[in-house]
């Protein structure tokens, strides 16, 4: 018995050894971490969901091309779970790069998270798609190989403060609020400043805790300020119960714009108070980017519609993507693109083609910024929506910017009480 | 009192460990063995205030934090290197505990643990509202910094000796405490600390001292970690759970023992990074993680040293 | 002034709501001297409890709450002979450890079921016009539910003979044994009232707020100031300290910053532990 075991593992230990060293290319490892526990589960999970969508679409088709090799490589994933905390996202990516030999890297869910990730990925000089990350403050750094999908956080909010204007030039008291977390200080600051600049007076600029769930005396505080719209929030929880407690009070004001949560297809469980709520979002379904759109900004259209992803996510999952999933998708795709017009696996060859790409996808349009915020994403535009009524159902409708819009947005808000 | 023959392999053993990655230029296992030596120090600090002097801290990582903030800003916004802004921090910590137990050490058993989680989210609150150290948002070094440094890599190898340099130190300072006349204080106080002030034991300035001592490391280690992780915010910085992690790394090892909170940290790593990573409990890591715990807890309580000293009689003089 | 009295009714309300959490803790540490650690993911559990209720059998909230109680009771009972009742005369840190240890295996396998997904009841009541405010009927239901829920545990405990022994435990353990009370019943029967009523105020608070599996942590930590301001071990305290943050809560945040409330709260945690360890009632 005894010399059986010790063949065995004497067997199991010549495999794991042989295991790690085959060489010749046959796949590409693509590594990141997702919070598979801890507080960003949710987004996290929605996210990966997107990116397992796109390795499965790219290796039905065999993989992706990749020139050097002549021939299709399919994707193999290589993640663990993060907990949501910095605490080991360093040691799990140092892991991936160096043991599971992942020749791309993904960024973890969250600004902070990828933050630390990101100087791994310097380190090492590989290519960190960064996705799920808005915050700016990680682009100005100096580092040279992440990429961000997700419009920056300076960007989140402005579109709501062109539509005001647009819909009501007279609305000019503005309260912004928003949640104590990296991402949500990063867009109110911005939010604050654009308006200021655009000759709204901002009569509240207050944050809140994390995790605050009663948002009663908050809005009094607001209420009392007699502000014609507000705009911020952070996450999804606190978004969705400002939102509700907004509409148990009878606030009145003429637009509430609120981050991430109106834009989770889940937001609709709140029934009537989820009504008129308008919200930015990185992607909507009903955002029509296509092939038509790009042909005439004379740039190049790649990947899938959305009409496909739509009905391919839904078959899977059972529900409508959110713009967390779109996110996943593409960051995928961005990657399979550099890869394929880089026409190899090199880093600084992908690098290269990542500096150079212009496309739209079904997502909307990619490029990167290339001067102090490295890596920055320039080109997506964020599409603002709006909870309306339609045949007795609450559905989202993409209304700014007009070119992109779906349904005329409805003012002001508290017409529904 | 009486040394034993602890040091004599605790240290060899954790240079060993220490030089592995060093040897073998293996960074997969250099971030595993700094993660380790990060816990060994933090275990091994909350032990002389925990495991001594019988005050469970459960918000000990506001230390750590602190130190964080402290180094952090100063490399940040100063420009102080690394090791200078570390002492900084360790120092500052060790006076912010002095503060704090001049107030808190007054209290006991569970009442002063939660005292301690109370100054630890006080202060996560309230460095969440200070702009000069980022609020929420927290601070973001710029990758440059690292130039000052050779590069990168070469920075986080750097963070990697020093970190080796504070848990050696801590487990070192740890064991002569604990075989110091001011350590037999800190256990009188443990039995029984009525008696122990009756005997003439300074109990107040015996718990003051032990306290920042716990505090003094944990503030350096929280200088490495965020100078290697690049930016900082209160989140990650007072995280109650890593304060609870700690106590479990006592727990496992065998708390008021100097050699049990460095085996408890080890274990407790190696056990978490398999968990973390393997594909049938990676999903309920956390679940099995207090199944551990509990079994330690209810048929273990002495951890793995106290067992293996209650068992085997002669290991006494090498496992103190 | 209507600002105030929206403040002064929502911190009323929702205080009691607190209060009934906070019970649950005060209880057990008052009885067991146990600080109980899984009190938050019990809260949470309570949550999901009526949630699951509501959206598989229909069951309002304010209905099911009856069965959330007697699954509290029983889970309670159960956890106490699980992770307690080897330890409960060791020191404390190992009954800290031990509730500890519970919430992990519960936020743990909570966590791979539920995910961290948010999850919210809308038992779609609308909400009161009262003194120029509106308040959601919820609200003003899982108030009165709460005064109920401490009223009768009141009658229990000060009328009833198991009520009685319980008190008779929670001032001395050994002398009540020898008066012929089974303690070891009484113990896990108080773990099990506190588990109940945390789970209970979990499930009214669930009608109220949207939640995740992880939202117990917040009611724990407030539950701590509450008992440590209403003074640790008596029941009835923690409603006056519950009623003490609600208000707080709600009127300190009309004149500053919102985001400092969490600071506030837990400086009056540690300066109550320093000044006066009995809590605002408690005897010198």
């Amino acid at each position: 018995m005894r010399r059986f075991l010790s063949v065995l593992v004497g067997l199991l230990f010549l495999g794991s050894i042989l295991a790690g060293n085959v060489w010749a290319k046959n796949k590409i490892v693509i590594g990141f971490t997702m919070s598979q526990t801890g507080k960003l589960n949710a987004e996290s999970k929605d996210q990966f969901d997107g990116l397992k969508l796109w390795q499965d679409w790219v290796n039905s088709k065999g993989g992706i091309y990749v020139k050097a090799l002549g021939k299709r490589l399919p994707v193999k994933f290589v993640y663990y779970d993060d907990e949501s905390s910095k605490d080991r996202v360093q040691q799990l990516y140092v892991r991936l790069i160096n043991k599971d030999g992942a020749d791309f890297l993904i960024s973890p869910y969250s600004s902070g998270l990828t933050a630390s990730a990101a100087i791994i990925a310097e380190q090492y000089g590989k290519v960190m798609v960064a996705t799920g990350a808005a915050s700016d403050s990680i682009f100005n750094k100096g580092y040279t190989h992440v990429f961000q999908i997700y419009t920056p956080a300076s960007r989140y909010l402005t579109g709501s403060l062109d539509l005001l204007k647009a819909l009501d030039p007279k609305a000019k008291r503005l309260a912004i609020i928003y949640e104590q977390s990296n991402f949500a200080k990063a867009v109110a600051t911005a939010a604050k400043k654009y308006a200021e600049k655009k000759g709204f007076e901002v009569v509240l600029f207050e944050s809140y805790a994390k995790g605050t769930t009663d948002f009663t005396s908050f809005l009094n505080k607001i209420a009392a300020k007699k502000p014609d719209a507000i705009i911020g929030g952070g996450h999804f929880t606190d978004g969705e119960t400002f939102a509700k407690q907004l509409y148990e009070q009878r606030i009145r004001v003429k637009l509430v714009s609120l981050l991430v949560a109106p834009a989770v297809p889940k937001f609709a469980e709140i029934g009537k108070a989820a009504l008129y709520v308008t919200a930015p979002s990185q992607w909507e379904p009903k955002a029509k980017y296509s092939k038509e759109a790009a042909q005439r900004l004379g740039i190049e259209w790649y990947g899938p519609t959305a009409d496909w992803f739509v009905r391919e996510y839904k078959k899977r999952y059972g529900e409508a993507p959110g713009y967390h999933a779109a996110g996943g998708f593409v960051a995928g795709l961005v990657l399979q693109k550099a890869i394929e017009d880089a026409g190899c696996l090199d880093s600084e060859k992908v690098v290269k083609a990542l500096e150079k790409m212009n496309i739209m996808t079904f997502y909307g349009a990619i490029a990167f910024d290339t001067g102090e915020y490295y890596g920055r994403q320039k080109a997506h535009e964020m599409v603002y929506l709006q909870w309306q009524m339609k045949n007795g159902k609450l559905v989202k409708e993409v209304i700014w910017p007009e070119s992109a819009a779906s349904a005329k947005p409805v003012y002001p808000y508290y017409k529904k009480y | 009192m009486k040394r034993g023959y602890t040091l004599f392999w605790l240290v060899p053993f954790l240079l060993v460990i220490s030089l592995y990655p060093v040897v073998t230029k293996s960074v997969i296992a250099r971030e595993t063995v700094f993660i380790i030596l990060m816990y060994v120090s933090l275990a091994a600090s909350l032990n002389i205030i925990m495991g001594y002097a019988g005050y469970v801290s459960f918000g000990h990582i506001v230390y750590y934090g602190i130190g964080g903030y402290v180094a952090f800003y100063l490399m940040h916004h100063v420009g102080v290197r690394l090791v200078p802004a570390m002492l900084v921090a360790g120092l500052f910590s060790a006076l912010m505990a002095l503060a704090v137990g001049e107030a808190v050490l007054r209290l006991r058993g569970a009442i002063f643990a939660i005292a301690t989680i109370g100054v630890n989210e006080a202060i996560k609150s309230l460095v969440t509202n200070l702009s000069f150290l980022g609020g929420a948002t927290g601070m973001f070094f710029n990758f440059k910094i690292y130039r000052a440094y050779g590069g990168a890599a070469k920075a986080i190898w750097y963070a990697y000796y020093v970190m080796v340099a504070v848990t050696l130190i801590t487990v070192v300072v740890s064991y002569f405490i604990k075989t110091s006349k001011f350590g037999l204080g800190l256990f009188s106080i443990r039995e029984d600390e009525d008696a122990a002030f009756v005997l003439g034991v300074n109990t107040k300035r015996f718990k003051s001292l032990a306290y920042a001592f716990s505090a003094f490391f944990p503030g350096m280690v929280g200088a490495v970690f965020f100078f290697k992780a690049g930016n900082i915010e209160p989140e990650d910085a007072f995280h109650l759970v890593k304060s609870i992690e700690m106590i479990f790394m006592v727990m496992l090892g065998g708390y008021g023992t100097a050699s049990g909170p460095v085996l408890g940290a080890l274990i407790y790593e190696r056990l978490k990074g398999m968990l973390l990573v393997n594909p049938l409990f990676k999903n309920l890591h956390l679940a099995i993680a207090g199944f551990v715990l509990l079994l330690i807890v209810l048929f273990a309580p002495g951890g793995l040293v106290g067992y293996l000293r209650s068992k085997f009689r002669k290991l006494r003089g090498v496992l103190e | 002034m209507e600002a105030f009295v929206s403040a002064l009714l929502n911190g009323v309300l929702l205080g009691l709501a607190y209060g009934l959490a906070a019970i649950g803790l005060n209880l057990i540490w008052g009885v067991m001297k146990v600080i109980n650690l899984s009190h938050g993911a019990f809260i949470a559990l309570g949550m999901f409890a009526s949630y699951f209720l509501f959206h598989s059998f229909g069951l309002s909230p304010f209905v099911s709450v009856i069965l959330v109680l007697a699954l509290g009771l029983v889970v309670g009972m159960v956890a106490y002979f699980i992770a307690l009742h080897r330890v409960i005369s060791a020191p404390e840190l190992s009954t800290l450890l031990s509730t500890y240890s519970l919430s992990l295996i519960i936020i743990g396998v909570g966590t791979f079921v539920f995910t961290t997904n948010p999850r919210a009841i809308d038992v779609g009541l609308g909400s009161l016009h009262v003194l120029g405010t509106y308040i959601p009927a919820a609200k003003v239901l899982t108030g009165v539910y709460s005064l109920i829920f401490t009223v009768l545990l009141y009658i229990f405990l000060y009328k009833t003979w198991t009520g009685k022994a319980i008190r008779a435990v929670s001032m001395n353990r050994v002398a009540a044994e020898f008066m012929g009370v089974n303690t070891t019943f009484i113990l896990s029967l108080s773990f099990g009232i506190g588990i109940a009523l945390a789970m209970v105020a979990g499930a009214l608070i669930a009608s109220v707020f949207p939640f995740t599996i992880l939202s117990g942590g917040v009611y724990e930590l407030k539950s701590f100031v509450i008992c440590v301001l209403g003074g640790l071990g008596s029941p009835l305290g923690a409603l006056v300290g519950g009623l003490v943050l609600g208000l707080l809560e709600n009127v300190l945040t009309l004149k500053m910053s919102v985001g400092y409330v969490p600071f506030i709260e837990f400086l009056i945690l540690v300066v109550i532990l320093l000044v006066k360890p009995s809590g605002l009632l408690g005897k010198e």
